[in-house]
């Protein structure tokens, strides 16, 4: 039989890396094939290169036994071969059908719509193609990317990290999806780094590093250790996390807390309350777009509500306070966006060191002290293993996970007593991530108080001492982590919580 | 398959390019020069006379100079103050109106005080021409920090408000009754004015207070930590947010110290060349001062070559006009295409253009 895909010695160099170094790996027609690898393995811009949207320096790709020459992404949807990128591109005030209607010849949005509604039921994702997109949750918007694309009857579809935003349960289904359109023969090429995950759906696997392929095999017969090897190297780092001694009193509280929604897309909140202690780490698990971004806006103070009592750090209120004056009593915190609200991105680190250290003695007089920021910020850049040029690089200029490593840095450097986190290890490396994990863990094991919030319920599992979960603007639990599992956490993501039992809750869930 | 057609792509420089920071200037100059020439070959004016007219003959004579200078410090002044603000998007288009209330403060001041022999009435008429500035630009601030309206309308509105003032003032209640019903006020008396280095020419001791205004706008942007703060806003404002840099500081901080800038230089031009007040006290300093404050990259020392380059388009559009006889609106045109040159050539000190193989 012919491979669907074949890549022979695939290289591609962007300016001071090697993005790709002669990749080969072949895919068979209903093929279900992983790509493995950390953040900046060169997963992307293989991907790139083979849907066109990149050109590779040499190499071959042979698409049913034919070379392909003069590549591009028209070309790929000639071929068969769609794409459904990690980040969608649907216009929100729209509708489903009229969002797909820009990617299809003609505009019989009537007909469409009826293709639609047929296409995503055969497949066990049902969407009403009428629906605004801006009212579908995370989901909800994957299932549109992959219906626009199955309506172009693929032959190969690849999914990039398509699990980032959905529940176990969501994944679930995803998968039965994805196995049913192999079984008709649509070959599937599967891009994470989610080992699980890949040993639960795919057929083989190709491992990536720095670049390089790291070794080929079935994930099914190997272990998940053995995998993991080949994809951070020989040495993984290891977590410790000691037991914590929880402070009697709470550093962060939040009794019922609502907040309409700030725009017609947010969500609103819904009578919040729970607490956050010195010496532990709370995670708030959830699919995106469920209140988070509103809840840390407001606990940050970058929002403000008008009950001060309705969020206390160390006991004082706090809700009616502005960020300058929350940070004066301790806390810091670390968005998620980095560029342009964690980091200003046109200025030098130095300066970014200014935007929140400005307190520990960088300003004299009205002045900034320059030199002290630069120290600063190298020390940041030491500590934190930040690869920058120095304290004088642009914020800008720096991959995704190295301004993470270095706002988190940043941040712990002011030795807070509360530290919110948001999405702390988003396109950072395994390598890296765990380094920003354990150094959240250092903290609380100092008597800090650390608040993360993050999609990815392994890394809550991994260091936090209680969780929390959040589901269209209302917050349940807390749940201790040991007494606790995916299971729970995932169906308090796709419920309401029940709100009304959260105080007993809470009692006897600690207890 | 098909033919290869090349397209380009604009895209953001990792790091602003500093090759790019100096070679822009010369670039636009050089574009400036090729394009006036042609324009005004095609018009059939001699390219290298008229050249020269514009740009040499202005300072060929210590009054020349003096012009020079005179008119580039309230072009300077005034982009010092717009700049504060510009840096943090904040968009005081109203210098022209502060500038204008500043000078009738300072008038005020000057015709009325008491005792006209005091050595404390240029003083006093600095500080009213810095106060009423501020004062006209306190109401934008106002407006935008409490209501959010558009700074951009109410500075603009505001100027027309403080040039119909001016004009019931000089037609009214503070016309000289000696003035032969001319609309101007009397002359202020000696001590209200700056005196002049040299009697010959116009130029006086006022340009220190631009010169002042330069190094204090350079410690406040690069050195203090206000600076950075409205640095941060105009960056990055959800940054400034989530360090709970106040955005209506940023915005009282911009429209101050735009108004009093604009303040002091209507008192400067009024204590200086004028000596009293008319319906036209600017030739639109105010507005040029905008462009000036671009020019410089909102940089105190960039303004001041970007000032010193305006005053130098005055009075080169000027002297083509009585020397060589180009109609007013060829200089205007010869004006705007420098600028667009300039402006449009830092441009790619922060963008470049990529070239894209495209299949056709």
């Amino acid at each position: 039989m012919t491979p669907r895909l074949e890549l022979h010695n695939i290289s591609k160099r962007y300016p001071g890396v090697v993005a790709n170094d002669d990749i080969s790996l072949s895919i068979m027609p209903g093929e279900i094939h992983a790509v493995l690898g950390e953040n900046g393995a060169g997963k992307s811009t293989l991907m790139k290169i083979i849907y066109g949207a990149a050109q590779a320096d040499s190499g071959e790709i042979y698409c049913d036994g034919k070379l392909i020459e003069d590549h591009n992404p028209a070309v790929s949807r000639a071929l068969g071969i769609e794409m459904v990128y990690q980040h969608f591109a649907l216009f929100e005030s729209v509708s489903v059908v009229e969002n797909i209607a820009l990617s299809v010849s003609g505009f019989d949005l009537a007909g469409l719509a009826r293709r639609i509604t047929e296409l995503s039921l055969r497949y066990g994702m049902p969407i009403d193609p009428h629906r605004s997109v801006h009212d579908l949750s995370v989901g909800e918007r994957q299932r549109v990317e992959i219906v626009r694309c199955l309506l172009q009857a693929p032959k190969l579809l690849i999914l990039d990290e398509p699990t980032s935003v959905l529940t176990p349960q969501a994944v679930l289904k995803l998968f039965e999806t994805l196995r049913q359109l192999a079984s008709e023969g649509c070959s599937i090429l599967y891009i994470s780094h989610k080992l699980e995950e890949v040993q639960q759906l795919c057929d083989s696997a190709t491992v990536l590093r720095n670049g390089r392929v790291t070794g080929t095999a079935g994930p099914k017969e190997t272990t998940a250790l053995e995998l993991a090897r080949m994809m951070v190297g020989a040495k993984l780092p290891e977590m410790h996390v000691d037991p914590s001694v929880r402070s009697a009193q709470p550093v962060l509280q939040v009794r019922g807390l609502s907040a309409p929604a700030a725009d017609q897309y947010g969500t609103d909140l819904q009578e919040i309350s729970f607490d956050v202690h010195g010496g532990e780490i709370v995670g708030l698990a959830g699919v995106s777009g469920n209140g988070q971004a509103e809840l840390v806006s407001l606990l940050s103070g970058e929002r403000l509500h008008h009950k001060a009592e309705a969020i206390r750090i160390d006991g004082q209120p706090v809700g009616r306070l502005d960020p300058a004056w929350r940070r004066r009593l301790g806390m810091a915190f670390v968005p998620e966006e980095r560029l342009g609200r964690g980091a200003v991105p046109p200025q030098s680190l130095w300066e970014n060191t200014v935007l929140t250290t400005h307190r520990r003695g960088l300003v004299r007089k009205g002045l900034v002290d320059r030199a002290k920021a630069m120290a600063s910020a190298s020390g940041i850049i030491d500590r934190f293993k930040v690869k920058a040029n120095g304290p004088q690089s642009s914020a800008q200029s720096l991959s995704g996970g190295n301004l993470q490593k270095y706002i988190v840095g940043r941040e712990i450097a002011l030795e807070p007593k509360l530290l919110l986190v948001s999405q702390p290890t988003w396109g950072v490396d395994v390598g890296a991530a765990a380094f920003i994990r354990q150094t959240l863990v250092d903290l609380s094991r100092a008597g800090a108080a650390v608040l993360i919030v993050s999609e990815e319920l392994d890394e809550l599992f991994e260091i936090c001492d209680r969780l929390l979960v959040i589901c269209r603007g209302r917050v349940s639990g807390p749940l201790v982590r040991r007494e606790t599992d995916r299971e729970e956490v995932g169906l308090l993501m796709t419920r309401a919580g029940n709100g009304a039992a959260n105080g007993q809750d809470e009692t006897k869930l600690q207890g | 398959m098909g033919r290869m057609k090349l397209s380009f792509r604009v895209e953001q420089r990792p790091e602003p390019s500093a090759l790019m920071r100096i070679a822009a200037p010369v670039i636009a100059t050089v574009l400036t020069l090729v394009v006036g020439s042609v324009l005004f070959a095609v018009l059939g004016y001699n390219p290298l006379t008229t050249l020269a007219a514009f740009f040499v003959a202005p300072l060929d004579s210590v009054n020349g100079l003096s012009e020079w200078l005179l008119k580039a410090s309230p072009l300077v002044l005034i982009a010092c103050g717009l700049a504060v603000g510009f840096r943090a998007n904040v968009w005081n288009i109203g210098a022209e109106g502060q500038f204008t209330m500043g000078a009738i403060a300072a008038c005020g001041v000057g015709l009325f005080y008491p005792n006209p022999d005091s050595l404390l009435l240029l003083p006093l008429m600095f500080l009213a021409g810095a106060g009423a500035g501020m004062a006209w630009a306190a109401i934008p601030a106002f407006l935008r920090a409490r209501m959010n309206t558009n700074e951009i309308l109410v500075t603009l509105m505001l100027t027309y408000v403080a040039t119909l003032f001016l004009s019931w003032l000089v037609h009214g209640p503070w016309r000289d009754p000696q003035g032969f019903n001319y609309p101007q006020t009397a002359l202020l008396p000696p001590t209200a004015m700056f005196e002049p280095f040299d009697y010959s020419y116009r130029l006086n001791p006022s340009i220190f207070i631009t010169v002042i205004a330069v190094l204090g706008m350079w410690i406040f942007t690069d050195r203090s930590f206000l600076g950075y703060k409205m640095s941060v806003s105009g960056a990055a404002p959800l940054a400034a947010r989530y360090a709970g840099f106040r955005q209506s500081a940023a915005v009282w901080t911009g429209l101050l110290a735009g108004g009093a800038a604009a303040g002091i230089a209507g008192m400067a031009e009024l204590a200086g060349p004028l000596g009293q007040l008319s319906p036209q006290v600017s030739p639109g300093y105010g507005f040029a001062a905008i462009i000036v404050a671009f020019i410089g990259r909102l940089n105190a020392f960039g303004i001041v070559l970007g000032g010193l380059l305006m005053s130098l388009l005055f009075l080169g559009g000027e002297a083509v006009q009585m020397n060589l006889g180009l109609p007013a609106a060829l200089t205007r045109i010869f004006q705007g295409i420098l600028l667009f040159f300039l402006l449009a050539a830092d441009f790619f000190i922060f963008y470049r253009l990529r070239r894209l193989p495209e299949h056709g």
